[in-house]
């Protein structure tokens, strides 16, 4: 019994305690208890995965399990964690802590929501725990499918629409990914004959360069389509701006980060080559998703809009960071990843606060709200900072690592497309800024407005603990880059390994 | 041999009852129709068996008894067929096969 | 000699920042104040401790000032060699920035004292004053160029929430947001820059890079991009930073709106420090300019003294007496990266370097008081505009005092401060570029022009009527005035080549009177125009203006650059690049999306229709299906 089936146990746990429950209060009680056992446990995870460290331990994955529970195919629920899997636990336990606060006052059907929620929650600690591609692909359905419900049932807005649309887009990603999959699956044989979807065993077999060929766009852009890969990222606008905070908080914060951390970890760990050859033709697509996202926010009335195409912005970043290829710049993608999670938790948490007490999020239509409710107004100027790359804040050191990461290519095209990525923390500003002085700043727009209150207790919970977590990364970065940095080792050796004449 | 008759013969029946058969079961709304359609089909495929039986092999009796059970068959097969009628009867006033549509929407 | 408690002169305003931002409201708002005033009161002290240490104390090893890194520790590891460190680095310049911020710092905390009494958000205002100092203080003492960098867009980014103090005035949230994204985007000029020049020297530390011998430069002058080196692209991507903080022409269009902040802030950040970070950081970088790239330091020169004559201009228009000193100083700033950018390196030759240090010393000064006391004389009328003003002086003896020194101070009258500076850095031109150097004559006229303008139309000149009769300001604001007078009076008489000087050895400058007495002339002349046109109402004016028409309307207008500007990004960014690409992703991205699904749904309806749900139907398929099997069948057997 590793630590890692904790991870899956817990929320288990926390479902079945919430069907036992009477009502919603008492549901989003145990909700809230299970996600701080989670939460304890992600650190503890961290401390322990540290000990190992120190204690020698230098092997790729840690805390191994293997249970095997389909034979026949060789299917097996393999778990196992390195520094960056921890860390993205750690993110993912914070958010889905801040999401049950943030939907505390949930009325419709509670428990069902919280049940829904925790679900999906599972999926993405599982996909995360994962070594073995089919389990991980499972649980990676896991995470996509309650999403339907959780927009389609509390969702706002055209619903059923977006939800329709984000889960048929999702799906056709896991279409291709299972394509993908498979195709690894069938064409790496073990000694014994028998095929594996182990992800370390595949990586020891070295694909054939045709299957990598072949294959590597499938699972590449299967993934990439959870990762809002231009062009396929338009369930996000949609998807985020009907969903309901928690949703949002978890999808943009944790579930978007499943597709670049896929990326990395499936595509390019097991089909190096391929990548190589083929990062030129997603280098110009994330380029162009980086300002196309950024100029494509300036446009937009709507909150959830404008911070949904801020996600493709940064998401677009995510994955242009892992195609440079070096230490630092995919180091600087997984911590982009972390914080643009919880900056953008933190942006819908507020996002669906502020709606719940002015009831439209249409940016013209309010205006002055600092006046009217401090806290929430200044914790949306500090995640703006963030988000536009204020030192201090953990959005500044994702950039900065993901700048100098990618600048060590000398070559004019990747120069090329990183200046012009760099030119989105200009953009940024404008639109964040753009949003800070028409929501919050000015003279109070409707008289409705000056009696609101302020956060409640569990407001500001929610919003507090994305804040610290924000501003820890942001002042001392040193330690989360070390242990992202300390497991990036095998997948830079990987990849430069397979370099070939095809490159630019 | 049965008298002289070819074995043709038979066979001209029967394909004659078969497709008279199917065109019946093709082109009657009327479920009893549609039923008694079935029957022919079915005895043409009796006949078959009986013929090819008693010509191919005429010292083994495979055929005979596979006639047998399909007797047996289509009398079960029949009974509740018309079980199925009547209860659409009471239930639309019709054995129209078109009227018969509740589940298509 | 142990320097390390120099750390606390940075970290005390940040934990007031901390202490004052996170509980300030809990107490009364005095209580922020007081405790923000002690905080930087012992920073100031630290500082001034440091400099006497610093200079007399350590003083010269081996002819020359060494530099000292106080404190250093690792903040983030980008790659092997690539490491950010956060420290405090002490060297002439980096004591002398201390000693100027927080003296101007303190200054401003006490005068804020009275000044901001009463106001809503007092205690915000102190804890972002805090914010700032700490920002610019360890935007000085860095250690590495990126800890510069980190710190170039903390003070950018309190300079934004000061300006936008008075949240609820749509012009001060506007205000705001030009002066970020202008100064952002000549940041990202500046990121570039510095991503360009590590990538080649491997370092980011000052230690290396500002040493000229240093071998970590031999790729990047060899390699070249579009017919420059890139070490000179680099260097004038840093520049650009630097001129966007320093808002030189042409980012220089933030400056004047920020005026939109309170009066103390302009004092602070917009006059005294912030806006001289850019000058600091190409005095920063000045061995890698003077060593590898001197054609970028003859456009530093270039753009300095234009602007100074540009911004000089402006300012005998403007009736706003805050943006007539917002583009004093735009005029006065570009006098120092015009020194820097005509300076040698060693001995006599970095005389330019020295006055730029010099000037940026004494032009903090005069300028804080200069602003200072014109929130005196605002706090007084309840207005910003000269016409309103006027015969002050029999009300605010004390501020028109204190004011009278400052403007003989940035006219360049002997013996007060800026006439010493000044003269350096008209010397330092002479040697290098005539015409730079009596373009900078033309602005020592219009300087004196202008300051007078603005003195008699405020103190002399027609009393309007006033609703009440104007008043002094209380001590907390006089008292500042004062020592900022003295300190304008005075600081001239520092014989600053002893302490800073390009390669850290000092000099001893001499006195060119052939270029101080017609300067001073100049001056004078400026003076007496001024005193002419407005010590009385004086109808020429009027006839004046209109004899210049059109110019007059151009110059007023501010050469119209914040039209061009305005058109570039409202009409062209938004409107053909922003509003393009939402509509493309709504209408053709999502579109296509929408089609495909459009397409299924489509399909699907028709495909719908061969399952019509008539049993006969399907038979009818069941036998074609067999029958054409069967004669397949029969086709292949035959």
């Amino acid at each position: 019994m590793s630590i890692l089936w904790f991870f899956i146990l817990i929320p288990v746990l926390t479902i079945t305690g919430i069907l036992f429950t009477k009502d919603g209060r008492s549901a989003r009680v145990v909700a809230a208890s299970g996600m701080l056992v989670q939460l304890i446990l992600s650190v503890v995870l961290l401390f322990m995965y540290y000990a190992q460290r120190h204690a020698g331990n230098t092997a790729e994955m840690l805390f191994l399990s293997d249970y095997s529970w389909f034979p026949s195919l060789n299917i097996r629920f393999t778990t196992g964690v390195d520094g960056i899997a921890v860390s993205m636990i750690l993110l993912t336990s914070t958010v889905v802590f801040a999401g049950i606060f943030a939907s505390w006052e949930m009325e419709n059907l509670a428990r069902e929501f919280f049940i829904s929620l925790i679900t999906l929650a599972t999926g993405v600690f599982g996909f995360f725990i994962s070594i073995d591609l089919f389990t991980m692909f499972l649980f990676y359905e896991l995470a996509v499918i309650p999403m339907y419900l959780l927009i389609g049932i509390w969702g706002s807005g055209p619903k059923e629409y977006s939800a329709m649309k984000l889960t048929l887009m999702l799906m056709g990603g896991s279409a291709l990914l299972l394509v993908g999959l498979l195709g690894i699956y069938f064409n790496s044989t073990l000694e014994n004959g028998q095929h594996t979807f182990n992800l370390l065993q595949i990586a020891e077999l070295q694909l054939p360069v045709g299957v990598q060929r072949y294959f590597f766009p499938f699972t590449f852009v299967g993934f990439g389509v959870l990762g809002a890969l231009f062009p396929l990222h338009t369930w996000s606008p949609d998807g985020h701006a009907s969903a309901p905070t928690a949703v949002s908080m978890l999808h943009a914060g944790v579930l978007m980060k499943l597709g670049g951390y896929g990326c990395f970890r499936v595509a390019m760990y097991l089909m190096p080559t391929a990548a190589n050859e083929m990062a030129w033709i997603f280098i110009i697509l994330t380029t162009v998703s980086v300002v196309y996202g950024a100029f494509g926010a300036i446009w937009q009335k709507d909150l959830k809009y404008i911070n949904a195409y801020s996600s493709v912005s940064h998401c677009g970043l995510v994955i242009f960071a892992l195609l440079m290829m070096n230490k630092t710049s995919m180091n600087g993608a997984v911590i982009q990843m972390i914080s643009h999670g919880l900056m953008t938790a933190l942006f819908f948490a507020l996002i669906g606060m502020i709606y719940g007490r002015t009831h439209t999020r249409m940016i013209n239509e309010m205006g002055g709200l600092m006046k009217v409710i401090p806290f929430l107004s200044v914790a949306y100027v500090i995640a703006g900072l963030a988000s536009l790359g204020l030192p201090g804040l953990s959005g500044f050191v994702a950039e900065m690592t993901v700048f100098a990461g990618a600048f060590q290519h000398p070559d004019t095209f990747h120069r090329i497309a990183t200046i012009v990525v760099t030119t989105s923390i200009v953009v940024t500003a404008v639109y964040i800024l753009r949003v800070v002085g028409v929501l919050l700043l000015g003279p109070l727009k409707n008289d409705h407005f000056e009696h609101l209150r302020d956060a409640r207790w569990y407001e500001r919970l929610s919003a507090g603990t994305l804040l610290v977590a924000i501003a820890g990364i942001g002042i001392a970065p040193l330690w989360l880059s070390n242990l992202i940095g300390g497991s990036l080792g095998p997948y830079v050796t990987r990849l430069a390994g397979a370099i070939t004449g095809l490159n630019f | 041999m049965i008298y002289g008759i070819p074995i043709t013969h038979f066979l001209i029946v029967s394909t004659l009852m078969f497709f008279i058969g199917i065109y019946g079961f093709l082109t009657r709304r009327n479920l009893i129709t549609m039923l008694m359609s079935i029957e022919l089909i079915l005895n043409s495929v009796n006949i078959n068996f009986v013929v090819f039986n008693r010509y191919l092999y005429p010292d083994q009796l495979q055929g005979h008894f596979f006639a047998l059970f399909i007797i047996a068959i289509a009398a079960a097969e029949a009974s509740v067929a018309i079980a199925l009628i009547i209860n659409i009867y009471r239930r639309y006033t019709s054995i129209e096969v078109d009227n018969v549509n509740e589940l298509k929407h | 000699m142990n320097y390390s408690y120099t750390i606390w002169i940075p970290l005390v305003p940040l934990l007031v920042f901390l202490f004052t931002g996170l509980a300030g409201s809990r107490f009364k708002p005095m209580i922020s104040g007081l405790i923000g005033t002690t905080g930087l009161l012992v920073s100031f002290l630290l500082s001034l401790v440091t400099a006497w240490k610093f200079f007399f104390v350590s003083g010269l090893s081996g002819g020359a000032y060494s530099t000292i890194i106080a404190a250093r520790t690792t903040w983030l590891q980008l790659t092997d060699y690539l490491k950010i460190d956060l420290g405090v680095m002490l060297d002439p310049i980096s004591v002398m920035m201390l000693v100027v911020i927080t003296t101007v710092s303190l200054m401003v905390h006490i005068y804020s004292l009275g000044y901001m009494k009463g106001e809503r958000g007092f205690e915000r205002f102190y804890s972002f004053l805090s914010l700032f100092t700490f920002s610019m203080l360890g935007l000085v003492v860095a250690t590495n160029i990126f800890q510069m960098y980190i710190f170039w867009e903390l003070v950018g980014v309190s300079s934004y929430l000061l300006i936008g103090f008075y949240y609820e005035r749509p012009s001060a949230v506007a205000a705001s947001k030009k002066a970020f994204i202008v100064t952002r985007f000549a940041d990202l000029g500046f990121l570039i820059g510095i991503l360009l020049l590590s990538f080649y020297t491997k370092t980011f530390d000052f230690a290396e890079l500002t040493n000229p011998q240093s071998p970590v430069f031999t790729t990047i002058t060899s390699t070249s991009f579009m017919g420059l080196s890139v070490i000179t692209w680099a260097m004038l991507l840093i520049f650009m930073g630097g001129a966007g903080k320093s808002a030189m022409f042409p980012l220089h269009i933030w400056l004047p709106d920020a005026m939109e902040g309170p009066t103390p802030v302009s004092a602070l950040i917009h006059a005294a420090t912030m806006v001289v970070a850019g000058v600091y950081l190409v005095a920063r970088m000045f061995p890698v300019y003077i060593a590898y790239t001197p054609g970028a330091l003859t456009v530093i020169a270039w753009v300095g003294g234009f602007t100074s004559l540009f911004a000089a201009a402006i300012a005998c228009t403007q009736f706003d007496i805050k943006r007539v000193l917002a583009y004093s100083t735009l005029s006065q700033i570009g006098y120092m990266m015009l020194a820097l950018g005509v300076s040698g390196y060693e001995g006599e030759h970095g005389l330019g370097y020295m006055a730029s240090m010099f000037h940026l010393f004494t032009h903090a000064m005069f300028k804080a008081l200069l602003f200072l006391g014109a929130g005196s004389v605002i706090h007084a009328v309840h207005s910003n505009f000269m016409n309103e003003m006027g015969g002050l002086r029999k009300y605010l003896p004390v501020t028109h005092l204190t004011f009278l020194v400052a403007c003989l101070a940035i006219s360049g009258i002997p013996p007060f401060a800026g006439f010493f500076s000044k003269d350096e850095i008209l010397v330092a031109a002479w040697q290098h570029n005539r015409l730079l150097f009596s373009m900078e004559y033309l602005v020592a006229g219009l300087t004196a022009f202008y300051m007078f303008r603005l003195y008699f139309g405020i103190f002399w000149n027609k009393t309007p009527h006033y609703h009440h009769t104007p008043h002094e300001s209380p001590l907390t604001m006089t008292l500042p005035l004062v020592f900022l007078a003295l300190g304008s009076a005075f600081t001239g008489f520092i014989p600053f080549g002893s302490f800073i000087s390009a390669d850290h050895r000092p000099f001893e400058p001499e006195m060119h009177l052939n270029i101080a007495i017609p300067s001073v002339l100049i001056a004078l002349a400026g003076i007496f125009i001024a005193f002419i046109l407005y010590r009385k109402e004086n109808p020429v004016v009027a006839r004046f203006i209109n004899i210049l028409g059109s110019f007059h309307k151009v110059v007023y207008n501010k050469f119209y650059i914040d039209e061009v500007y305005l058109f570039v990004t409202k009409r062209i960014l938004f409107n053909l690049v922003s509003r393009p690409v939402a509509w493309f992703d709504r209408h053709i991205v999502d579109g296509t999306m929408n089609g495909i699904a459009r397409v299924i749904s489509f399909t699907s309806e028709k495909i719908k229709g061969l399952q019509s749900g008539q049993l006969q139907h399907y038979a009818l398929a069941f036998v074609s299906g067999a029958i054409i099997l069967v004669l397949i069948v029969l086709y292949n057997l035959s």
